[in-house]
């Protein structure tokens, strides 16, 4: 096991590093720089900045001192919002995504989880047939038109809800019934279909014929199996909800990391493009391990090699 | 059996539900709360005319998280706004769009117009209660010219102060800005700066405090604890990406008259949150109207649309056929219906522009620049659009293109945002009119204007937003050398009345020159104005006493709450 987790961060590293190299290189073949603007700034006000920054210097060397620094935990400096570290700025917006995400996901498992498995005890049922609608709204309803009809519903028609940014806990209902709306549908979905599987193999008819009482064959055999395929889900998906999502965070005015990934990019600001780009990807790369793990816990015969 | 399977399954996904919801706030009652948010629902809602705790909070939304709100750093009119209530320079703009005293309370200018000199109020304070004296606005401009701050406006605001050049270099003591004593300051310029009062009231030359930025480097002006300010409010929370609240500064000079003890800037990115949040009244003022609210909008009282100092208008690449055909410039010009593309395709959130120089700029007698240009008459009728057709039509078969023959499929290059496409759409209909085949070509901004300011290009989107009202801020950027010259329009009878307007001292003098410059731009159709800027916005009745510039300003600092 200890073997297992060290080589898998061995490779963590080399992925990481591999991730950091391509969108360094790729993100400075994009056209368009940091310090653009609609109004020119005088060409010395630029060469200032440049030399500032680092950015005057030939690119194969920013890199191996952005890399350097990196290996060493500097990520530097925000070059849009002067004043901010990358550091800094991911530290101060990713505890509110992740708060927001995490509990979007601890809703999604526990409606997700529950339900799928009623639809598959329920099968064919009316039941079944209302959580398979839902579960299909769930996947093909955009996030964006999830937050508007809440927004124009419970925030500005029937004024029950906050609209702006995360005072109180009632900040919180709307943005986590939009971000849990997706992972709940889909682990349905998911639970659902595993859940028909196991139900169907041979040792659950042996179980039934022992004379197991269902209870204890539902808990005890078939939702162990079952729940397999949503671990793998869930990490991943774990990874990308507590990171932030741009449009919810956008909507709701919630001050997370979602809206840096898409407004680095868009302003060109390479050190934070290189920060949120690692920390999400470091952050991929340990949920995928971590699954692995919880693979071993909940069946035994998995092997960590 | 299975029901009660199914029971205790629900009964576990209840309390982990519930539990879920613990984890967001600080309540751990469960269901006790659920009988509370009814109430609290409301109290929330009434958010935006006060917090409960008496005090009286104005609640608005501006823009999204500004880039930075150091003075010397912003070159955005939303991080504009912020510094408007935070700091407050030697010289202020009053309601009227004139010069008013700020920290300075009476100011004089020598007679060859070089030497201005500045007297500071007495018991000026910062809002951390110390001494602000003549020394912190030495300090701070020389700052605007280190080049390790790198200020985006240094040259536009500074540019004609004395020892600039070797300042920008490095050797900040060479800028001739000298405090004579604690109250007085004395500014060399090296040309005269007729308009230089307009600089002294320009947010890029606010004082900061010398003795945070020493501590905190550029950090100082990200966190509420260490920006210290000397305006009528100051920065009293920022939570990035959610709001800034700003309380009433007690050390400023006009305290007494300041009413609201806050206000709270709504941070809000997305149109239609904020739309939402004006209705359920959270926030008393948007900014940011969706367009699409905007014909259901239009005629409420608290719908208001307001001229700002700028103009949207189309850049043709004077370095490229056909566009070195003055005829040819003319005849695209007038084919565009100036008064649809505003209104209709705009929805009245632009005018529309029959001169370069909007509504907003200033001339020097004080009077709207607009109105004594071209004796009085607009350069292009835009209520005689038939008219201008047929002119167009004209003109180009004078320059040899009858009904658009021979000449070569030209391009429009924009970037996609506002109402952009929906203009470049409408350009290649109108311009398919008088035979001109026009391609469309969207560009990602950021790839957009270095494109643009390189040259490559054949018709481009522009348009410039005043950074202060005097004209030559906008008519400079025609000028040869102007850095912002993306047509590459260059025209020795224009530069040389730029050059007078520089030159002279003599206000009338100078108003002509500045006329003549825009009588040659019009004449020659250098570029092609198409609306002038207008701002929009809903603003509840209950704020009073706040008035908006055709800088792009809201000015709160002396609004009030009306209950």
């Amino acid at each position: 096991m200890l073997k297992y987790i060290a080589k898998r961060i061995g490779l963590a590293v080399v992925t990481v590093w591999a991730v950091a190299t391509l969108t360094f290189f790729l993100m400075n073949m994009v056209p368009g720089g940091p310090f653009l603007s609609e109004k020119a700034i005088s060409p010395q006000a630029t060469a200032a900045l440049e030399a500032k920054y680092g950015l005057d210097k030939p690119l194969f060397q920013q890199y191996l001192t952005y890399i350097g620094g990196a290996v060493q935990g500097d990520f530097g400096d925000s070059l849009k919002q002067r004043g901010r570290t990358v550091t800094e700025i991911i530290l101060m917006k990713f505890p509110v995504s992740a708060r927001v995400g995490g509990i979007s996901v601890l809703v999604a498992l526990t409606l997700g989880i529950p339900l799928g498995c009623i639809a598959a005890l329920k099968r064919g049922k009316f039941l079944d047939s209302l959580i398979s609608v839902v579960a299909t709204c769930g996947i093909a309803v955009p996030s964006f038109v999830i937050c508007t009809v809440l927004l124009y519903t419970f925030g500005a028609k029937l004024k029950l809800l906050p609209t702006v940014g995360l005072t109180s806990w009632k900040n919180y209902i709307m943005p986590v019934m939009a971000l849990s709306f997706y992972p709940t549908a889909y682990i349905m979905r998911l639970m659902r279909s595993s859940m028909l599987d196991v139900l169907g193999q041979d040792y659950m008819r042996t179980a039934k014929a022992k004379g197991v009482s269902g209870f204890v064959s539902l808990f005890k055999h078939a939702l162990r199996n079952a729940i397999l395929p949503v671990v793998t889900y869930v990490g991943p998906m774990l990874a990308y909800t507590v990171t932030g999502s741009f449009v919810v965070e956008k909507i709701f005015t919630i001050p997370g990391l979602g809206g840096e990934f898409i407004g680095a990019i868009n302003g060109r600001d390479y050190t934070l493009i290189m920060g949120t780009t690692i920390f999400l990807a470091t952050l991929i790369i340990v949920m995928n391990v971590v699954v692995d793990i919880v693979y071993k816990i909940v069946d035994p015969r998995i092997k960590l090699k | 059996m299975k029901k009660k399977v199914i029971a205790l399954l629900l009964a576990t996904t209840m309390v982990f539900g519930l539990s879920a919801c613990g984890g967001g706030g600080n309540n751990n009652q469960g269901g006790d709360n659920q009988s509370q948010s009814s109430t609290e629902g409301t109290d929330d809602a009434d958010e935006g005319s006060g917090s409960s705790s008496g005090e009286k909070i104005l609640s608005v939304q501006i823009g999204p998280d500004p880039e930075t709100i150091d003075p010397a750093l912003n070159s955005a009119v939303d991080g504009g706004n912020m510094l408007l209530h935070n700091f407050e320079c030697l010289l202020t703009i009053d309601q009227e769009g004139q010069l008013a005293e700020g920290q300075a309370e009476t100011w004089e200018t020598s007679e060859d117009g070089l030497t201005w000199t500045f007297h500071l109020r007495d018991g000026l304070k910062w809002s951390d209660g110390s001494d602000l004296t003549a020394n912190d606005f030495v300090y701070s401009w020389k700052r605007v010219c280190d080049p390790e701050v790198a200020a985006p406006y240094a040259e536009t605001v500074l540019g004609m102060v004395e020892g600039y050049e070797k300042a920008i270099d490095g050797d900040l003591d060479a800028l001739q800005v000298v405090a004579e004593d604690d109250q007085t300051l004395v500014v060399t310029l090296s040309t005269p700066c007729t308009y230089f009062g307009s600089l002294a009231a320009f947010a890029t030359l606010s004082p900061v405090q010398e003795a945070t930025i020493e501590a905190n480097g550029d950090g100082w002006a990200t966190k509420a604890e260490t920006y210290i300010s000397n305006g009528s409010f100051y920065v009293s929370e920022w939570v990035p990406g959610s709001h800034i609240l700003m309380s009433k500064n007690p050390n400023y000079w006009n305290a007494d008259a300041i009413k609201l003890d806050g206000i709270k800037f709504n941070l809000i990115e997305d149109a239609n949150a904020s739309y939402s949040a004006y209705q359920s009244g959270e926030v008393l003022m948007i900014k940011d109207v969706p367009t699409e609210e905007i014909p259901s909008l239009e005629g409420n009282d608290d719908y208001y649309v307001d001229p700002i100092i700028g103009t949207y208008y189309l850049s043709l690449n004077l370095n490229r056929e056909p566009f070195t055909d003055k005829n040819v410039r003319k005849a695209l010009s007038l084919a565009i219906d100036r008064d649809y593309v505003a209104n209709t395709l705009m929805q009245g959130t632009y005018s529309p522009a029959s001169n370069f120089m909007g509504p907003g700029w200033i001339d020097t007698d004080g009077t709207e620049f607009v109105e004594n240009a071209n004796g009085g008459k607009p350069y292009i009728d835009t209520e005689n659009f038939e008219g201008n057709l047929e002119e167009a039509k004209k003109l180009l078969a004078d320059a040899g293109y009858k009904d658009g023959e021979g000449l070569p499929s030209i391009t429009y290059t924009t970037n996609d945002s506002g109402y952009h496409k929906v203009v470049a759409e409408y350009l290649q209909e109108a311009w398919a009119e008088i035979g001109v085949d026009l391609k469309v070509d969207i560009v990602e901004w950021q790839s957009f204007t270095p494109m643009r300011r390189n040259g490559e290009y054949d018709t481009a989107r522009n348009g410039w937003v005043g950074d202060y009202s005097d004209p030559s801020n906008m008519l400079d950027l025609l000028c040869t050398t102007n850095g912002n010259n993306d047509g590459k329009f260059s025209n020795a009878e224009y530069d040389k009345a730029m050059e007078e307007s520089r030159s002279t001292l003599d206000p009338e003098e100078r108003s002509k020159a500045l006329h003549k410059a825009e009588d040659i731009l019009m004449e020659e159709a250098g570029c092609v104005p198409v609306a002038y800027y207008n701002d929009f916005w809903l603003q509840s009745d209950k704020i009073t006493g706040s008035w908006h510039s055709p800088y792009g300003y809201w000015h709160f600092m002396y609004a009030d709450i009306a209950e």
